[in-house]
C-alpha cells in the first residue's frame, strides 16, 4: 500500500471535526502548495532538472527555507536514480514521505507532540516568542481548551511593558472563566510569577499559564530578564517550567530559525505553538527548526476563536498540505 | 553554516570578484547563483529574486563590468543600485491633506504592530513636525486594543478617540473625523483591528471605512521578519484597498528584512517609515539605499553618521567619517569620540550599526559597561600629544607613567592599545570587505 493510501486510511477512520478543521485551515495552503505540485505534476512528462528546479520554488515559497529546500532535493534526486522513477505521479508519494522524515528525523516523535502535563501536582507552562506572533491569545485558548479536559487553570500576567497587555489576558480570563494572577502595569515580571505560584500552589490548581511580553530575540537585556523569570519559576517549583512553549507566527520567514535557537539559549524551549495557519503563509520554516535543532511543534493556532487551538500531528499537517492528493 | 546571511554571502563573493583584476562572464554566473541563493535566505519572494537576478545579471555581464577597471567595485554598485532601485529609490513623506486633517488607516495582519505603530506616528507628527493628531481606536475585536491605544495616547498626551468595543468600526472612524474636524486637528490616524487578507468580511469593513472616511494615506503595516508570504498578503491588501505606503515594522530585530524588497516589488507603494523599537519614538523614515546597504551587510554608515550629525557639529562628523572611511583614526580622534558618541545614544545599539560588525565574534551581542569607558578616558588623557597620534612609541617606561597617571595598571595600558589596533583594523573592514580571517575583538569598556 502506498503511503498517501496508509494515510488516508487513517484520516477516514478518524474522520472527525479537528481533521475537518485542519483541513479547512490548511486550504488556501493547500490549494496553492499542493495545487501548484499537482499543477507541476501534469505539466511534466519526465522527472528531470527542471522538474527539481519548479519543486524548489514551489518549497521556498512555503518557507521551508534554502538550505533545507537543497538537502531534500538532493535526497528526492537521489531516490529517483535509486528508484528509477521517471513518472512525475509516482513523486507524489516519494515528497510526502521525504516531508514526514525531515520532520521526524532522529526521534520518536509522538510523545514528544504532547504536552507533558503532570500526572498529579502543578503543571506549569512559560509562554515566550517576539512581539505579536500570538503569545497571549493562544494562552486564552489552551486555557479553554485545559478547562474542557477538566483541568483547573490559572494565568500569570507576565506582560508588564507592553501596553494594555494585563487587561488583554483579563479578557481572556473572563471569557474562559479562570482567574488572572496581576499586579500593575510596569512591575517586574518575575516578581508577578512568584505571587502566581503562590497562588497556583495555594489553590491547588492544575495548570499555571504563564505569558510573558513579547521580545525580539537579539535583545541581550530581555533575554536575561526572561532567564530570570524562568529561574524564580524553576526556584519555586523543582522541574518547572513543565513546557517551555515558544510561540511562532506562520507567516514569519527564515527569522524563525534565530528566534528558534536564541529562545531556545535562554529558556531551554521544549515545544513550538505555530500560530495564524489560518492565514496563507505555510510556516514551512518549522521543518528546518525540527531537522536543525529537534524542537517539536505541539500545538497550532487556527484563528482568534477560544475553540481554534489544534495539537500538532506532522502526518494530520502533512495530510493538510496533501489533502487535494489524496483526494483525487 | 546553513543559515548565512544575506550580507556575509555577498561579501564573500564580492570579495572574491574584489580580489580579481579581471571579471569573467563566468564570474558573474558564480556570483549570481550566490546573490540568488543570499536573496531568497533573506525571504525575499523567489519570483522578486528571479527578477532581480535578471536585471543584475544583464547589466553586470555587459560592458560596464568587463571593461571597467575595478570590476569587483562595478558589480558591488550594480548590485547596491538595483537593490535601492527595487525598494523604490527616494524616500517618501507623508501626505498633507488639502483641507486638513488628513486621515491615515492603518492596517495590517494581526501582530504586525499597527498599534504601536499608530502611537509612534502620532508621537513623530507632533514632535518633529508640530502637528496636532488625534489617535482613533477602531479595533473593536483584539481583547484590550483600545485601552492599548489609550494608554499610549495618555504616554504622549495626544487625544484618543473611542467610543468603546461595541460600535461599528466604520461609524468609529466616521465620528472620530466630525470631531478631529471640529477640534481642528491635523492629523486623524484610525488604527484598525489586524486581520487575513482572505477574511473577506473583515476586508469589506476596510473597503467600507475608506468609502466612509476617504483617507489621505492606507499605510499597510508590516512585519519586517515576514517571509515569502509578504507578496500574497501585500498584493491582497493593495488590490483590495489601494494602499499608499508601507510601514516596516520590528526592524531593530536580526532579520535580513527581505520583505521589504517583496512587499515593494508586488505593490509599488513606498516604503515610508521603518519602526526600530519598542519606544514611542522608535520610528525613523526609511531610506532605501541605507536598507540595501544593510542587506549588503555594509552596515548602516549613514544612519551612524546622521545620529552623529544630530549630537555632533557637522564638520565633527564629516571628519569622522573621513576617518572612518580611511583609517587614520588616532587615540585623539577616538577619546574624542567616546565623549561624542556617548551624546548619540547606548552605545551597544551604536556599535551594531557599524559595518561588519555582525561578523566579529561577541560584538552582536555585547553590553556595554558605561564605567570602564571612564578609565579608557583616563587612559588616554594621561599620553602625551605624540603618543596619542604615534601609539607605536609607547613603550615600557611610557606605559607605566601611563598607567599612573591614569590610575591604572600596565595591563589595562596594553589592552587599550591592542585593542586600539584591532579597532582600527576593523575600520578598515568596514570599507574595505574584508579578505583574511576575522578575529574576535572587544573594546576594553565591554
Ligand atoms: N488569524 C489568526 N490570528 C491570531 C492567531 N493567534 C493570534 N492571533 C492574533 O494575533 C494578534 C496578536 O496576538 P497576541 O496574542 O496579542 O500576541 P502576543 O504574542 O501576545 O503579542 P505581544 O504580547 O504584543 O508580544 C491578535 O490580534 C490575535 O488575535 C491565529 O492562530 N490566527
Ligand atoms: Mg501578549
Amino acid at each position: 500500500m502506498g503511503f498517501f493510501q496508509k494515510l488516508k486510511e487513517k484520516w477516514t477512520k478518524q474522520a472527525d471535526t479537528v481533521t475537518e478543521k485542519f483541513k479547512e485551515g490548511l486550504s488556501k495552503t493547500r490549494t496553492s502548495f499542493a495545487g501548484k505540485v499537482n499543477d507541476l505534476i501534469a505539466r511534466y512528462r519526465k522527472v528531470d532538472e527542471e522538474f527539481f528546479e519548479e519543486l524548489e520554488e514551489i518549497l521556498i515559497a512555503a518557507d521551508v527555507g534554502v538550505a533545507t529546500v537543497m538537502e531534500l532535493v538532493d535526497e528526492l534526486k537521489m531516490e529517483v536514480k535509486r528508484r528509477n522513477i521517471q513518472d512525475p505521479a509516482q513523486m507524489r508519494d516519494v515528497i510526502a514521505e521525504k516531508l514526514i522524515d525531515i520532520y521526524r528525523a532522529g526521534s520518536a516523535a509522538r510523545e514528544l507532540a504532547s504536552l507533558r502535563i503532570q500526572e498529579d501536582g502543578l503543571t506549569v507552562i512559560l509562554f515566550v516568542g517576539v512581539n505579536g506572533v500570538g503569545k497571549t491569545t493562544t494562552i486564552g485558548k489552551l486555557a479553554h481548551k485545559l478547562k474542557a479536559e477538566g483541568k483547573s487553570v490559572l494565568l500569570a500576567a507576565g506582560d508588564t511593558f507592553r501596553a494594555g497587555a494585563i487587561e488583554q489576558l483579563e479578557v481572556w480570563g473572563e471569557r474562559v472563566g479562570v482567574d488572572v494572577i496581576k499586579q500593575a502595569a510596569g512591575s517586574d515580571p518575575a516578581a508577578v510569577m512568584y505571587d502566581a505560584i503562590q497562588a497556583a500552589k495555594a489553590r491547588g490548581v492544575d495548570v499555571l499559564l504563564c505569558d510573558t511580553a513579547g521580545r525580539l530575540q537579539n535583545k541581550v537585556n530581555l533575554m536575561k530578564e526572561l532567564e530570570k523569570v524562568k529561574r524564580v519559576i524553576s526556584r519555586e517549583i523543582p522541574g518547572a517550567p513543565h513546557e517551555v512553549l515558544l510561540v511562532l507566527d506562520a507567516t514569519t520567514g527564515q527569522n524563525a530559525m534565530s528566534q528558534a535557537k536564541l529562545f531556545k539559549e535562554a529558556t531551554d524551549v521544549t515545544g513550538i505553538v505555530l500560530t495564524k495557519l489560518d492565514g496563507t503563509a505555510k510556516g514551512g520554516i518549522v521543518l528546518a527548526i525540527r531537522n536543525e535543532l529537534n524542537i517539536p511543534v505541539k500545538l497550532v493556532g487556527l484563528g482568534e476563536k477560544m475553540d481554534d487551538l489544534q495539537v500538532f500531528d506532522p502526518e494530520q499537517y502533512v495530510y493538510g498540505l496533501f489533502a487535494d492528493w489524496l483526494d483525487s | 553554516m546553513a543559515f548565512e546571511g544575506l550580507s556575509e554571502r555577498l561579501q564573500q563573493v564580492m570579495s572574491r570578484i574584489r580580489g580579481k583584476g579581471k571579471v569573467t562572464e563566468a564570474d558573474v554566473k558564480e556570483m549570481m547563483r550566490e546573490v540568488r541563493l543570499a536573496l531568497l535566505e533573506a525571504d525575499v519572494n523567489f519570483k522578486v529574486v528571479k527578477d532581480f537576478i535578471k536585471q543584475v545579471s544583464e547589466r553586470a555581464v555587459g560592458q560596464e563590468v568587463m571593461k571597467s577597471l575595478t570590476p569587483g567595485q562595478q558589480v558591488i554598485k550594480i548590485v547596491k543600485e538595483e537593490l535601492t532601485a527595487l525598494m523604490g529609490g527616494e524616500q517618501s513623506q507623508i501626505a498633507v491633506a488639502k483641507k486638513p486633517p488628513t486621515v491615515v488607516m492603518m492596517v495590517g495582519l494581526q501582530g504586525a504592530g499597527k498599534t504601536t505603530t499608530t502611537g509612534k506616528l502620532a508621537n513623530w507628527l507632533r514632535k518633529r513636525h508640530n502637528r496636532k493628531p488625534l489617535l482613533v481606536a477602531a479595533d473593536v475585536y483584539r481583547p484590550a486594543a483600545i485601552k492599548q491605544l489609550e494608554t499610549l495616547g495618555k504616554q504622549l498626551s495626544v487625544p484618543v478617540f473611542s467610543l468603546g468595543e461595541h460600535e461599528n468600526p466604520v461609524e468609529i472612524a466616521k465620528r472620530a473625523l466630525e470631531q478631529a474636524k471640529a477640534e481642528h486637528c491635523d492629523y486623524v490616524l484610525i488604527d484598525t483591528a489586524g486581520r487575513l487578507h482572505i477574511d473577506e468580511g473583515l476586508m469589506d469593513e476596510l473597503r467600507q471605512m475608506k468609502e466612509a472616511v476617504k483617507p489621505d494615506e492606507i499605510f499597510l503595516v508590516v512585519d519586517a521578519m515576514t517571509g515569502q508570504d509578504a507578496v500574497n498578503v501585500a498584493q491582497s491588501f493593495h488590490e483590495q484597498l489601494g494602499i499608499t505606503g508601507v510601514i516596516l515594522t520590528k526592524l531593530d530585530g536580526d532579520t535580513r528584512g527581505g520583505a521589504a524588497l517583496s512587499i515593494r516589488a508586488v505593490t509599488g507603494a513606498p516604503i515610508k517609515f521603518a519602526g526600530m523599537g519598542e519606544k514611542l519614538d522608535a520610528l525613523e523614515p526609511f531610506h532605501p539605499e541605507r536598507m540595501a546597504s544593510r542587506i549588503l551587510g555594509m552596515g548602516d554608515v549613514l544612519t551612524l553618521i546622521e545620529k552623529a550629525q544630530a549630537a555632533v557639529d557637522e564638520e565633527k562628523a564629516k571628519e569622522l567619517e573621513q576617518k572612518m572611511r580611511t583609517a587614520t583614526f588616532t587615540l585623539d580622534d577616538f577619546l574624542d569620540q567616546l565623549g561624542q558618541v556617548r551624546k548619540l545614544g547606548p552605545l551597544d545599539e551604536l556599535i551594531k550599526m557599524l559595518p561588519g560588525a555582525n561578523k566579529i565574534k561577541g560584538l552582536a551581542n555585547i553590553q556595554v559597561d558605561e564605567k570602564q569607558i571612564a578609565r579608557v578616558e583616563a587612559i588616554i588623557r594621561s599620553m602625551t600629544k605624540e603618543e596619542k597620534m604615534h601609539p607605536e612609541i609607547i613603550n615600557g617606561s611610557r606605559k607605566k607613567r601611563i598607567a599612573k597617571g591614569s590610575g591604572t595598571t600596565v595591563q589595562e595600558v596594553n589592552r587599550l592599545l591592542k585593542q586600539f589596533d584591532e579597532m582600527k583594523k576593523m575600520m578598515k573592514m568596514m570599507t574595505n570587505v574584508p579578505k583574511g580571517k576575522k578575529k574576535g575583538f572587544r573594546f576594553p569598556f565591554m
